[in-house]
């Protein structure tokens, strides 16, 4: 049975577009899921080895055929090592985001790079002593180069623990080293899933799993961190600003560049050229008013937290947002990223232009990005969205009415600084009731879960019960959208939460940026644990991800839950094909880490279920 | 009447129209809610490899017009509905006698082809042809009533099952 537009979305902007588009005979995901159903439920249950030249293997999940792979392989085994290599996939793709962003700092440190500036002093040598490099006598370049090269040194380091997991409390870190989970250097961990996952070498799923932790760990609290560090010095940490949302940001009178993907490296550069006036004026020759750059998924954050750019979508609005037949140039660096956006832009007039080294997609316009030459080929790519203008098809454009005002930039830094420069008041807050709990609501969006109807439904019940809601990733758009990030979406809130919020005149949804970003939250639940003298298990805090798909979101839930906060899981992982793993992620992981993870579709139970655990975990702290 | 047609020489071996036959007669008929539950659910259609052709093959019941499973069954226990042409058991009059096992033409027209490609499959040992022997799941295929498609017929990413009318059979 085909969904219609209206099943397929919650917002009426992309149930717009959707019909646009089955009007026009033109395919989304949607679709193409369809077409995928009934789905392989071996796949989904996990249990299909593929591991070596001897299968590939797959187990009956009702006992009545095989049981083992060829190699003797269980169930079990082969379930754990599956989600290992996720976890591995995930970790490996924040991690190597993190990465490139040190060696451009490095670059730009060096003076190779002449695009950037270091945009946030403070934050820089705050770091650098953090990496214990003494400033004393030198120039801020020359701690920038060591700074980067010690951050570097995380990647390759063989005998950890990663620098930044000393930011985690000390209860959590002894509980880590006792538990022999402690991660040692980023790649390490990740080569080491991919070794033990390879045929005979480890077949034990809790140990098996207990080197996912330690993985994820490695992620949350290495690479995804560093990343978000690095990129706070470069590109300045994000204040609290107002910008817009939704697909009605594309204009009718401007060239719409939009930047999609991860990495703020590039985009931050589009963002300073699409201001360059000799730009600006051949827009004008072209015909348009001016150059209107807006993002899509975690690029799009990263703008946004720090220019106020606007946000054209999520996840699953990138096709919605060519099919508007008003985008002159989709512009994309890494992750997350649908191949058929190279199909699906040959039936409009917008240019796809791929710009990392790593990553390509059919029919894409190559520019690709170094440092050395930042600005110029961001220069190079807004004049080939300008000059695109007057192939503007103004009869296959249809631009949506729907934009949403927001309010974003919450880093760490900023709440704190909203809070009067310690988590004090929160925590009095929390301690006297009016603020019950904190739920992290991140994550991506997911075709077999209707588009931000997950997102958007529970996070509404997590502030209307007085939860104050951190959010990143697409969650954050999906809010955004929905109207929750603006100061006024208080009245939608329990009455503590919306006291405190019209108090201080924030949004009872904060939005911290993109997903790696989470790293921002841990820190922020270890400012507000070490305060209260207690582990992050200890607080009424819970985390979600309603409608998330990539493997990356997989490392994050492990380091969320590794961290010590309980979290639902809106769709179901590939795990269930083995009872074992089951048990052990759903209650094992509960006495080894303190927190444990949960699934549950239906984002109102989800929202119960966090409370419910937020509830238990006041009553232990003594609070009513 | 519709029935399973069976396109062999597209047939992955998958496995996938067995997993979604167990589904499709489970109790809450969904993938993940039906591992759990007691008795595990069974499936009506059998993925046999045939080695010398190193080839798989998809097995399940024709519901054939002349029915010789239902004229040898000496309990009644099989039937054949006149109105919907199906073949159905009532395990509550089966005396687990599997004759109707032996005469089934499907699995005889395997087991020529098993004949003369000289083989004989694990499974056969304990299942002849359609007809399974694991009486409390029920012997077969019930061409998933209730289904507007066929559980198998749906899962079948290549479209080696397909359900479709049966003319001049
Ligand atoms: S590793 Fe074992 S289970 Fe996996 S494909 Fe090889 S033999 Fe099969
Ligand atoms: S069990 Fe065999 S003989 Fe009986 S109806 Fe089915 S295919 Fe025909
Ligand atoms: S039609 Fe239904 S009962 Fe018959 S084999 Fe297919 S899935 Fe099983
Ligand atoms: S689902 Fe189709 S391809 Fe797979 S085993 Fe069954 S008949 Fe063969």
């Amino acid at each position: 049975m085909k969904k219609t537009a209206f099943e397929k979305s919650i917002d009426p902007a992309s149930q717009t577009l959707l019909q646009k588009a089955e009007n026009e005979g033109i395919e989304t995901a949607w679709d193409r899921y369809e077409q995928q159903l009934p789905q392989c439920s071996f796949g989904q249950l996990g249990v299909c080895c593929r591991n070596c030249n001897m299968g590939p293997c797959r187990i009956d999940p009702f006992g009545e055929g095989t049981e083992k792979g060829v190699c003797g392989a269980t169930a079990d085994i082969i379930v754990a090592r599956n989600l290992l290599r996720m976890i591995a996939a995930g970790a490996a793709a924040h991690s190597d985001h993190a990465r490139d962003a040190v060696l451009t700092f490095k670059k730009m440190s060096e003076g190779e790079a002449g695009s950037y500036k270091i945009k946030d002093e403070a934050k820089l040598f705050s770091l650098a002593s953090e990496y214990g490099i003494p400033a004393e006598g030198k120039s801020r370049e020359e701690v920038a180069v060591e700074l980067a090269n010690a951050m570097l040194l995380e990647f390759g380091k063989q005998n950890g623990p990663v620098l930044c997991t000393k930011r985690a409390p000390g209860v959590r870190l002894r509980l880590w080293s006792e538990l022999g989970i402690e991660p040692r250097g980023i790649d390490r961990e990740i080569v080491e899933c991919m070794h033990r996952t390879h045929i005979g070498v480890d077949n034990n799923a809790t140990h098996i799993l207990l080197q996912g932790l330690r993985t994820g760990i490695s992620d949350g609290w290495g690479g995804s961190m560093i990343a978000t560090d690095v990129q706070d010095i470069l590109f300045g940490t994000p204040e609290p600003k107002k910008s817009t949302v939704n697909l009605g940001v594309l204009s009718l009178e401007k060239v719409n560049l939009i930047v999609h993907g991860h990495e703020p490296i590039l985009s931050e550069m589009i963002v300073e050229a699409a201001e360059n006036p000799e730009l600006l004026e051949l827009a004008k020759e072209k015909g348009a008013s001016g150059i209107n750059v807006v993002g899509i998924c975690c690029t799009g954050n990263e703008t946004l937290m720090r220019h106020g750019t606007p946000i054209a979508g999520n996840f699953l609005q990138q096709e919605l947002a060519v099919i508007t037949g008003a985008v002159e140039a989709m512009v994309v660096d890494v992750q997350c990223i649908m191949p058929s956006l190279g199909g699906l832009t040959g039936c409009y007039h917008t240019k796809f232009i791929s710009t990392s080294p790593k990553a390509d997609f059919p029919g894409t316009v190559r520019m690709e990005f170094h440092e050395e030459k930042a600005y110029e080929t961001a220069k190079e790519i807004v004049r080939a969205a300008v000059e695109n203008f007057p192939n503007r098809n103004r009869e296959k454009v249809s631009i949506p009415e729907e934009k949403q005002e927001c309010m974003a930039g919450f880093s760490v830094e900023a709440i704190l600084n909203a809070l009067g420069g310690s988590p004090d008041p929160l925590i009095e807050a929390i301690a006297g009731g009016a603020v019950k709990g904190i739920g992290a609501v991140v994550g991506c969006n997911n075709v077999k879960v209707q588009h931000n109807y997950g997102h958007v439904n529970l996070v509404k019940e997590l502030i209307k019960n007085n939860v104050l809601v951190v959010t990143t990733g697409c969650n954050a758009i999906a809010c955004a959208e929905a109207g929750l990030l603006v100061p006024e979406a208080a009245v939608l809130a329990g009455e503590g939460l919306k006291g405190i919020c019209e108090a201080l005149g924030i949004p009872p949804v904060l939005h911290m940026g993109s997903c790696v970003d989470i790293s921002r939250i841990l820190v922020l639940a270890s400012a507000i644990a070490n305060r209260m003298g207690v582990d992050i298990s200890d607080l009424p805090a819970a985390g979600a991800a309603p409608e998330w798909m990539s493997e990356k979101a997989v490392s994050i839930g492990v380091y969320v839950v590794s961290s010590g906060i309980y979290t639902v899981l809106g769709t179901i992982p590939p795990v269930l094909g083995s009872q074992e793993v089951t048990a052990l992620l759903t209650k094992g992981l509960d006495s080894v880490v303190g927190a444990s993870f949960a699934v549950e579709p239906d984002p109102f139970k989800a929202a119960k279920m966090m409370l419910e655990h937020i509830d238990k975990k006041r009553k232990a702290l003594g609070l009513k | 009447m519709k029935d399973v047609i069976i396109r062999p020489e597209r047939c992955m071996g998958c496995h996938s129209c067995e997993v979604a036959c167990a589904v499709a007669h489970s109790k809450s008929k969904n993938l993940f809610l039906a591992l759990g539950e007691e008795p595990a659910p069974k499936k009506r259609i059998y993925v046999e490899y045939i080695p010398a052709l190193g080839a798989s093959m998809p097995i399940t019941c024709r519901h054939c017009e002349d029915a010789p499973c239902v004229s040898v069954c000496p309990t009644k226990a099989l039937s054949r509905d006149p109105v919907t042409n199906t073949v159905s058991h009532n395990p509550e009059r089966c005396v687990d006698c599997w004759t109707c096992s032996t005469v089934c033409t499907r699995f005889s027209s395997l087991y020529q082809l098993i004949l003369v490609a000289g083989c004989w499959t694990s499974s056969m040992n304990c299942n002849y042809g359609v007809i399974s022997r694991q009486i409390e799941a029920g012997v077969r295929c019930d061409l998933c009533k209730g289904r507007e498609l066929p559980a198998c017929v749906e899962a079948c990413p290549t479209h080696a099952l397909v359900f479709s009318e049966v003319v001049g059979r």
